[in-house]
């Protein structure tokens, strides 16, 4: 019995300092109303908090490649693609079209070729076009443009893998690395970002959890 | 390098470098002159010509660009032979508006007109700001080209 009391007694005191530490550090309040009040629950919900702290972290780099110019100028959120580092609508009234590729006679392709323009320094890059409205990053805060990003009902059917391949292999995407005149190219390199984007990936491409 | 290139409905070949601009390959060339020389950097639409069906800037297309593909010049466009109804409506539009003052920038005009019309026969305002923003008239005769399209679209 004195054994037994005693077992209890330190128990309750383990309890009652975790829970204390927990109050104290403004933590225990939230992590016991969101679940049912079991120390094991609050570990859980401890790890949660945790890996959300991480995923915001993981994509972090990545959002800020996404804001890059270079990338956010062809993802507008209306039907006007941008143009240079101040991101100015397009020059001409060019605008979106049925497919993306521009209206008639303000067709992409009437001036943008596979490659950059030496006689004009017009850019190009193959498949130059629009990303479609639903991928439309502007104005929006981390959480929402991961949660964009990862949305198969926006990101036209892509999978955690495709998005990698997309950002990895696309030649219009690569093509923001390498701009040519006198734009800005996309930071970090492309090698670093990859692993950047290779990390969050690999861990599940969290996104965090409120808007930054 | 050699390339074989549909132009205004005849096959064509023409022995140039491959990163040419058409527009000269157009006009210093095949002596096509109807087609100007704006600004070079795809800014004003005085060198607008179809590029199967479609209209692009001349000085942005290279010679390696056209091979095997139809572009179709204002020479295609104005001759009564060649010319398509489209066309033919466009030029009797801009003949009763009196639509060009000095005329330069009007080949590059009246082939973005055509373009618009062949896709949208009937097109609004809006649809005229969109289809015409990207050809620049010193002029200022858009007043006059917008009633021109609008007056084609009536006999189309």
């Amino acid at each position: 019995m004195s054994r037994q009391r005693t077992y209890s007694a330190v128990a309750m005191s383990v309890v009652a300092a975790i829970v204390a530490v927990l109050s104290i550090g403004g933590v225990g309040q939230s992590l016991f109303s969101e679940h049912d009040g079991t120390l094991i629950s609050t570990a859980k919900a401890a790890e949660k908090n945790s890996s959300v702290a991480d995923a915001s972290q993981l994509f972090s780099p990545v959002a800020a490649v996404l804001r890059h110019p270079r990338c956010m100028n062809c993802h507008p959120r209306d039907d006007r693609p941008r143009q240079g580092d101040d991101r100015h609508p397009h020059l001409q009234n060019i605008v979106r079209g049925e497919d993306e590729m521009g209206f008639v006679n303000g067709r992409c392709t009437a001036c943008h070729r596979d490659e950059n323009s030496q006689h004009s320094g017009v850019p190009g890059a193959p498949t130059w076009h629009l990303a479609p409205l639903s991928m439309g990053w502007q104005g929006l805060g981390d959480a929402e443009l991961c949660a964009t990003l990862i949305d198969k009902e926006k990101n036209g059917g892509k999978d955690i893998a495709a998005l990698v391949e997309h950002m990895t292999k696309d030649p219009l995407v690569l093509w923001g690395w390498t701009p040519g005149g006198d734009r800005t190219p996309v930071t970090p390199p492309h090698p670093q970002f990859v692993k950047e984007l290779t990390a969050w990936a690999d861990a599940g491409a969290p996104c965090p959890a409120t808007a930054k | 390098m050699a390339f074989t290139v549909t132009i205004n409905g005849k096959k064509t070949s023409i022995d140039v470098d491959p990163e040419t601009p058409l527009l000269w390959v157009l006009r210093d060339d095949l002596k096509l002159t109807g087609t100007k020389f704006g600004c070079g950097a795809a800014l004003c639409g005085a060198c607008t010509v179809h590029l199967d069906g479609e209209a692009v800037r001349s000085c942005q297309i290279q010679a390696r660009d056209v091979d095997g593909r139809d572009v179709t010049t204002i020479e295609g466009v104005t001759g009564e032979a060649s010319a398509t109804p489209v066309a033919k409506a466009v030029q009797a539009a801009w003949i009763k508006l009196d639509v060009a003052q000095c005329g330069y920038c009007q080949p590059g005009q009246i082939m973005s007109a055509v373009g618009l019309l062949t896709q949208i026969p009937k097109p609004t305002d809006d649809d005229i700001d969109k289809a015409m923003d990207g050809n620049v008239c010193r002029c200022a005769t858009y007043h006059r080209i917008r009633a021109a399209i609008h007056e084609a679209a009536k006999t189309i």
